[in-house]
């Protein structure tokens, strides 16, 4: 007789660790091939799996092997029809291996695997800088809340439900008859009265009759509990997904010719980061591209992100376009607004005035939240980091920045720059989405 | 019902009381007819994903973490998700008890096959070849990865992942240099004697105090090895050799305990699997030819039924599938389908012998025993000499094989022997000169080191046939050395015949 062990039921992913350890190894490759990839696909695509290739380097096993082109050996080959013996044949191209070992460990390096939705959105997150919460937070797929749903049989102890363990105990208290305390008394009551009595044959017969029902009602009591396991009701909880609205996003941005690759890049980043967080907060989540230079356009993604136009910059011209859209498809009763603007700062002199009274009059009133940012150049940054003039959009905006407390703005250079923008929003309790909504 | 039309199973599924009076009546079968002996059986059942995860790391059911484990699943994982290759049916431990894997997703007929191909065919080759018996410690193998497991996690707590990584690449870089061929490794000692060991390298290391090296050096040399003639001391290293694992473990002078123990771990696990490479051939001829005669015996008796009889051989001429060298599906020649054809040609030279066998084979040709003559066989031989003492000229030629010569000049390959009366030796010979793991593998030694001088660590590469070692790898191979020994490493390419150095290459060249 052997003996058996059933393994089906041990944990799964045994090898998790050395994946994982496998993924730190190549991870400044994987990171790279991830921002490549994020850099040439849609924003709405970073929240998946992707497919990756085999990273080339720190993951080689070298051992010292034969090379394949050197000295002369002999290979032993089955199913010969026609050679003789003293026959020469050419031989295959370069690399055709007709030797007695497979190509195997050369094809092993070079294959491609998916990462996870969860492994890409690490990497993602590498050098963005967020805190911990809010990668979490990121991450996780839905927010849930439980609602109570019934009751269960079974549960963990501080969801007992008293009233309705206590009313199935009752139920089956009397079902069963289980004996009352009264009447135990009594009948104890009745044999203390005896005992005082006299006593004659007829009395001792009673007294033992009445001591056997005790028993008896004692016995029944015990065996009926008073409370038993099956009485015993659970409230159970259902994990509901919080009822989320809609969310539409508006990507802004700037695309005259001083906005370069590096700009845009940072710029896609700050979109992506943006819409993560739609997407794990609203059901549905749609993103508008608005362009801009001296006049705006709707646009798809790929011209939003590919193609430069030539021309000004005259920023309210973007903004009167997102009002225009929003007027049409996206009432704001029922779409949460959110916009993301990313521009080098340049704006046409007077057209800054023109913007400040758009935000303050018409447009902070519908969104609930618009984030600007300015894209520095990385020698910039050290000058103008921390002082409040700037360029002339900068010094229109930080006047309605003061009114408006949905109104985020930053200039950035480099992905780390990019997190504070979003800082207040990812402040709130995703719980209070709902009545924070018009607030603001 | 089973039991009503007297077969051992009905239908596809299986449940553990069948495959319990399975595996009897056919241990009880391969006891009386094959008189097979075995070790204990342990049967466990695992899914398509541990499945995996056991293929990573090299086919143990214990392994310490690795990176390179989680590269090879995911190519597994590619390969099996592709429908691009099937998962084996099983995977056979050897160890005592004998543990054997079932898929869960077998049918009861293929779980009938893996019993007799592992439980008895394998685990009779684990237990009574020599190679296996001498070389490797089949009571001591799981408990000993259970220890490697637990110190190498209890290494990356105290020292750093980074650390305990840094010496497992190196160590598994010379796996295949990290083994004894030719003198028999020492036993695993028990587990109590090693901990005592480990104990010491501990209290060791708690108690090495770094004041003692303002000491001065006393007079009568507490350092002998620093007074020693150069000559005395490659004695008493006893170089040449070529365990380079066991060279580096031993007498590396920058590595600290723990490290020594991390390659010397390696270095146990490749010496364990040293003989199943020496004997794939053999091993899965063994189990292919006990499953097959035990399937045939089975089905005589009335205790499998047609349907399952086919499922059986269906899946046996799959694993059994050799195409020729022409064919798009060529990939080398197939152990299980040379193997299964050698022992059924033993079994017919001892019982129906031509002239031919008689003249090749006087030993066993027409002896009548071919059960005897197979026990022996398995028990004696490793690849290379089974290939050497028993492929017949009838399976040369039913096997069509031919010898090409292959000269790295030449751009043409040249066919030196075909299937007939002057080419049999030479194939025979050619065939189980590529079975020879002591010449097929790059043959490196430790020759020289140093110690007194720059310790410089010299290795010596034998060159056969002309065949060099492959620059890029070699040199990443080199670099790693270098990270265990510390200081320069250089390996000279020397011809084996005319014994003049082809070339040299000193870490010194390549750089980090």
């Amino acid at each position: 007789m052997p003996i058996f062990i059933d393994r089906r039921l041990n944990p799964k992913d045994k090898s998790l660790g050395n994946r994982q350890r496998f993924l730190r190894r190549a991870r400044e490759e994987l990171k790279r091939t991830i921002r490549d990839q994020i850099r040439t696909g849609k924003i709405a695509d970073v929240d998946a799996e992707h497919a990756v290739s085999m990273p080339a380097r720190g993951t080689g096993e070298p051992s010292f092997k034969d090379a394949r082109n050197s000295g002369s050996r002999q290979h032993v080959l089955p199913g010969n029809k026609h050679f003789a013996r003293g026959d020469r044949l050419p031989k295959p191209g370069q690399g055709g291996g007709m030797g007695s070992a497979p190509g195997r460990t050369e094809s092993e390096d070079d294959f491609r695997f998916v990462l996870s939705r969860e492994e890409v959105l690490d990497l993602f997150f590498e050098d963005l800088e967020l805190p911990d919460m809010v990668k979490l937070n990121l991450k996780e797929i839905l927010a849930f809340k439980p609602r109570r749903a019934g009751f269960a049989a079974t549960g963990s102890p501080t969801n007992i439900n008293v009233g309705r363990t206590m009313r199935n105990s009752h139920g089956r208290r009397i079902a069963l008859r289980r004996p009352k305390q009264e009447a135990v008394d009594a009948v104890a009551q009745e044999i203390a009265t005896l005992e005082t009595k006299p006593q004659n044959a007829e009395m001792r017969q009673r007294i033992v009759a009445l001591q056997e029902e005790l028993e008896r009602l004692e016995r029944r009591r015990k065996r009926i509990a008073f409370v038993d396991p099956v009485d015993i009701r659970f409230n159970r909880f259902d994990a509901q997904p919080v009822p989320n609205a809609n969310a539409v996003m508006f990507c802004l941005m700037d695309v005259s010719g001083s906005m370069g690759e590096r700009e845009k890049d940072l710029a896609k980043r700050f979109f992506v980061l943006l819409h993560l967080f739609l997407k794990r907060r609203y059901d549905r989540t749609e993103v508008v591209f608005i362009r801009h230079t001296h006049e705006a356009q709707e646009v798809d993604e790929e011209t939003f992100f590919y193609n430069t136009q030539s021309g000004g910059t005259v920023v309210s011209t973007a903004l009167e376009e997102m009002h225009r859209i929003v007027e049409q498809r996206y009432p704001s009763r029922e779409w949460n607004i959110y916009v993301a603007q990313a521009s080098d700062g340049d704006n046409f002199v007077t057209d800054s005035e023109r913007c400040i009274a758009l935000l303050d009059e018409q447009i902070m009133r519908l969104c609930q939240y618009f984030a600007y940012v300015e894209i520095l150049d990385e020698r910039e940054s050290h000058i103008f980091g921390a002082t409040d003039n700037g360029t002339s959009l900068w010094r229109a905006y930080s006047a309605v920045k003061l009114r408006w407390s949905n109104f985020q703005m930053s200039r950035i250079a480099t992905a780390a720059d990019i997190y504070p923008v979003f800082r207040q929003l990812f402040a709130r309790q995703p719980g209070y989405q709902k009545s924070a909504e018009r607030g603001g | 019902m089973a039991s009503k039309s007297g077969l051992l199973f009905s239908g596809s599924d299986w449940d553990f009381r069948t495959l319990s009076r399975a595996y009897e009546t056919i241990e009880a079968v391969a006891t009386e007819e094959l008189h097979l002996d075995v070790y204990p059986v342990q049967m466990e059942i695992i899914s398509s994903e541990q499945m995996l995860d056991a293929y990573s790391s090299v086919g143990m059911p214990l392994m310490y973490r690795h990176w390179s484990f989680g590269k090879h699943y995911l190519y597994q994982e590619l390969l099996y998700r592709k429908g691009g290759r099937g998962l084996a049916y099983e995977l056979v431990i050897n160890s005592n008890p004998c543990i054997v894997y079932l898929m869960e997703e077998n049918t009861m007929a293929l779980q009938a096959l893996v019993t007799a191909h592992a439980a008895l065919g394998h685990n009779h080759f684990f237990k009574n070849n020599y190679l296996f018996q001498q070389w490797t410690d089949a009571s001591a193998i799981l408990s000993y990865l259970d220890f490697a497991k637990g110190y190498i996690a209890r290494c990356e707590e105290r020292h750093g992942v980074d650390a305990v990584e840094e010496i497992l690449d190196a160590a598994h870089a010379l796996m295949e240099q990290g083994v004894f061929r030719y003198h028999r490794p020492p036993k695993l000692s028990s587990e109590k004697q090693r901990e005592g060991v480990r104990e010491r390298l501990e209290y060791e290391e708690r108690s090495y105090n770094d004041l003692w090296r303002t000491l001065p050096p006393s007079k009568d040399g507490t350092k002998p090895r620093e007074t020693d003639t150069m000559a005395e001391r490659r004695k008493s290293l006893k170089l040449p050799e070529e365990n380079l694992l066991y060279f580096l473990e031993k007498n590396s002078l920058i590595l600290e305990p723990w490290q020594r123990e991390v390659i010397r771990i390696v270095r146990v696990i490749a010496q364990y699997f040293y003989p199943q490479r020496q004997t794939q051939v053999m091993n899965e001829g063994c189990a292919t030819f006990v499953h097959y005669t035990l399937m045939n015996l089975l089905f005589d008796r009335g205790l499998i039924g047609e349907g399952a009889m086919l499922e059986v051989l269906r899946n046996h001429s799959n694993v059994i599938f050799q195409p020729g060298f022409d064919d798009p599906r060529f990939s080398g020649i197939n152990p299980y389908a040379l193997g299964l054809d050698m022992m059924q040609d033993i079994q017919r030279i001892s019982t129906a012998p031509t002239a031919e066998d008689r003249d090749w084979f006087p030993d066993i040709a027409g002896n009548g025993d071919w059960r005897q003559t197979l026990l022996d066989a398995w028990a004696n031989h490793r690849d290379e000499s089974f290939i050497r003492q028993y492929l017949s000229p009838t399976l040369i030629r039913k096997w069509r094989f031919f010898v090409l010569a292959d000269a790295a000049n030449d751009p043409h390959y040249e066919v030196a022997s075909i299937h007939n009366e002057r080419g049999y030796e030479s194939i025979r010979a050619a065939l189980a000169h590529s079975y020879d793991i002591g010449a097929s593998r790059p043959d490196i030694q430790v020759v020289d080191v140093d110690l007194l001088g720059d310790r410089h660590l010299r290795l010596q590469h034998k060159v056969k046939d002309g065949i060099v070692l492959e620059g890029g790898s070699r040199d990443a191979t080199l670099r790693h050395i270098r990270k265990l020994w510390g200081y320069e490493v250089s390996m000279a390419a020397v011809d084996a015949q005319t014994g003049a150095t082809v070339h040299e290459r000193s870490t010194s060249q390549i750089g980090e």
